[in-house]
């Protein structure tokens, strides 16, 4: 299993003044620069830390928010490209049908790949609802315009004989000829994060990595769909590399204080959906069969399941409803790899854990010291485990 | 919602687009063009409309029941097909009365060609804009709560709740349907075309231009502007009416349109 190594980079100073709204519309006249600066450089350090130890890294990227101040994606890839040694490098994601220019695009990650020897790992999202208002993407075509950006980028890294012609629905090109190429060939692994069944068989069918959260227990059957789609291209069952999961990790030599830092942990999910209503839910962004039943219910329907089917709300459970769920994985270094092996088990592989171990509150001291226990007494036993072979329904 | 009508709404297949249309009544032709709510609150109006003349009432393609292909994503694609809807239904001597969404629809198709039209009406319309680029003319009802948008939108917010929780899951799909087909039309540049107010000048038949004097979506002056573009158009206002003259002022709303346009 490989483990990543992963903070939304929030920006925790205003997390208890935000008037009902984290992000769109939370000003920026609350960031204080000065502030925002020590942040940054501390999570470099805990970057840098991450690498040492043999964990992989992942970025995201969101817009005016103070939850996450990776605003540019691409600046973090790049400076950690040159700063890291070995480390793969995830992005997850690029929210490429948000992007006015897939070509700028296609040129940023070849050069990252690069510049980091062929260490970028490509996830290409379509973003959370609340990212449509700032970009001002047309949520009805959204997921047109990702796919079309996709299809451009791939084809732009591994065009390699002449420029080529793009004249699609959403971009417009004469002469595509991104210089450099990529270091990896064909191109760069691309991951794709998803929480519909009929993506992830299409996922599945692409061979693409899939990545989920918040999905728990529920995680199997997106899994499962992805393996149906995985096994009826290719005639046979997809490794575990194929499968990542995002999960909350907070570790401590004893008990109590890692339900401490789990508590910290859990910042992010408490506050992640804190939005403006109307920015949660733009037009287009669900079908209208969804909005039917959404406006039928009153309120969204539940997404995230224990072992036995209980649904837990993720802003409100408690840190054992999250253990319970598969949104945290929290304890003693042999609790959590017990709790890791138990969801694997459960959704028949998953190789590449997202490892959110800093969150919100969680200072640098108590960062660091995870991440080492973590590296130590954690990612050994995973590099060991022996996965599940997934079951896949006949296709 | 279904509408109330003398006739049972029927389906129409347009140049492969397949639409739902309402009709009521009899004597010369009137086409209603529909705001972004659809066929929602209209039967008072329609009633009253429909005591002296033939009222056409079509679901844009993309809302209500109507379908709507791929290609289609601007009220200019929108234009062209009504210009294809009124050949086909051969209507001529029409009056033309959009409100809102349905008020910008009717301008850019009377912009391309007013041979069928008698007369234009436009009612609470979007569509153009007349401010600076600073300015947001036209509230981003896509960031507002249900009850900013219905005080907001309405003169009396009352006009306009309704516990979608009671409600039948196709009427609430439609509601769904014209929320997503008004993003379709109308999210950038937000509910106007840069170009319209350039091509205003081409319209060349009889154009009364009806406000809500309460309405907060387009303000009386958005309306004034948007009439002092149209050659010989006159602007009045309906009293207590908000952005949607049709659903809160039926009466006041019929009798000026057929005062205008003559029954």
């Amino acid at each position: 299993m490989k483990v990543f190594h992963f903070t939304e980079q929030p920006y925790f100073p205003t997390w208890n003044d935000h008037n009902g709204s984290l992000r769109v519309n939370l000003p920026n006249r609350k960031c204080d620069p000065k502030v925002a600066a020590d942040n940054y450089h501390r999570w470099y350090d805990e970057w840098a830390l991450a690498d040492e130890l043999g964990l992989d890294i992942m970025v995201n990227e969101h817009h005016a928010t103070a939850t996450c101040t990776s605003s540019a994606c691409i600046v973090t890839l790049s400076i950690l490209a040159r700063e890291t040694k070995r480390a793969r490098l995830l992005v997850l994601g690029y929210p490429i049908g948000h992007r006015p220019d897939p070509l700028k695009a296609a040129e940023e990650l070849s050069t990252i790949d690069v510049i980091s020897r062929g260490r970028l790992e490509m996830g290409f999202v379509k973003g959370v609802p609340y990212e449509v208002a700032v970009a001002n993407t047309n949520p009805v075509f959204l997921m047109d315009r990702f796919w079309e950006a996709h299809d451009f980028i791939l084809k732009a890294m591994t065009s390699h004989d002449e420029p080529f012609n793009w004249e699609g629905e959403y971009f417009h090109y004469r002469h595509v000829n991104v210089w450099p190429r990529p270091y990896q060939e064909p191109h760069p692994p691309v991951w794709i994060t998803t929480s519909s069944a009929t993506q992830a068989r299409n996922l599945g069918e692409r061979g693409y990595v899939i990545a989920t959260l918040g999905s728990g227990y529920g995680t199997k059957d997106l899994y499962d769909a992805y393996r149906q789609g995985y096994v009826a291209k290719r005639g046979k069952m997809p490794g575990a590399d194929r499968l990542a999961y995002l999960g909350l990790v907070a570790v401590a030599r004893d008990e109590a204080e890692a339900r401490r830092r789990a508590e910290l942990v859990a910042g992010y999910v408490r506050t992640s959906g804190i939005v403006h209503l109307p920015f949660r839910n733009p037009p287009g962004f669900l079908s209208a069969d969804d909005n039917a039943r959404l406006l039928k219910a009153g309120k969204p329907p539940a997404r995230t399941f224990t072992k036995d089917g209980r649904a837990v709300d993720m802003r409100t459970g408690s840190v054992q409803d999250l253990i319970d769920a598969a949104i945290m994985f929290a304890g003693t270094p042999d609790q959590v790899y017990q709790q890791l092996v138990d969801f694997c088990d459960w959704v028949g592989g998953m190789g590449n854990l997202l490892m959110m171990a800093q969150a919100g509150f969680l200072t640098h001291a108590d960062t660091v010291d995870s991440l080492n226990l973590f590296a130590k007494e954690v990612l050994p036993r995973l590099k060991e485990y022996k996965q599940p072979r997934g079951t896949a329904a006949a296709a | 919602m279904a509408v109330t009508v003398d006739e049972p709404v029927s389906t129409r297949t347009i140049g492969g687009i397949k639409v739902e249309i309402a009709t009521s009544g009899q004597g010369k032709p009137l086409l209603f063009l529909h705001p972004e709510i659809g066929f929602d609150f209209v039967g008072p109006a329609l009633d009253a409309l429909a005591k002296t003349r033939r009222v056409t009432l079509p679901s844009h393609p993309g809302f209500g029941r109507s379908d709507v292909p791929r290609w289609m994503t601007t009220v200019d694609d929108l234009a062209y097909f009504y210009l294809d809807f009124l050949d086909e239904l051969d209507l001529r001597d029409i009056a033309m009365v959009g409100v809102s969404m349905g008020a910008w629809l009717a301008a850019a198709i009377a912009i391309k060609s007013t041979e069928r039209l008698s007369h234009l009406v436009l009612a609470g319309a979007v569509g153009i804009k007349a401010g600076d680029r600073e300015t947001r003319e036209i509230p981003d009802i896509f960031a507002m709560t249900e009850a900013d948008y219905l005080a907001t939108m309405f003169a009396d917010p009352n006009a306009g709740k309704r516990d979608y929780t009671k409600m039948d899951e196709a009427d609430l799909k439609v509601i769904a349907r014209n929320r997503e087909a008004t993003a379709r039309y109308a999210w950038s540049p937000y509910m106007h075309d840069p170009k319209l107010k350039r091509r205003l000048h081409r319209i060349r038949v009889p154009t009364l231009v009806l406000w809500g004097d309460r309405d907060k979506i387009t303000t009386p002056e958005y309306g004034r502007a948007f009439a002092a573009e149209i050659p010989g158009a006159r602007f009045e206002t309906i009293e207590g009416a908000g952005h949607f003259p049709h659903v809160e002022q039926p009466a006041a709303f019929a009798r000026k349109v057929l005062g205008f346009i003559g029954a």
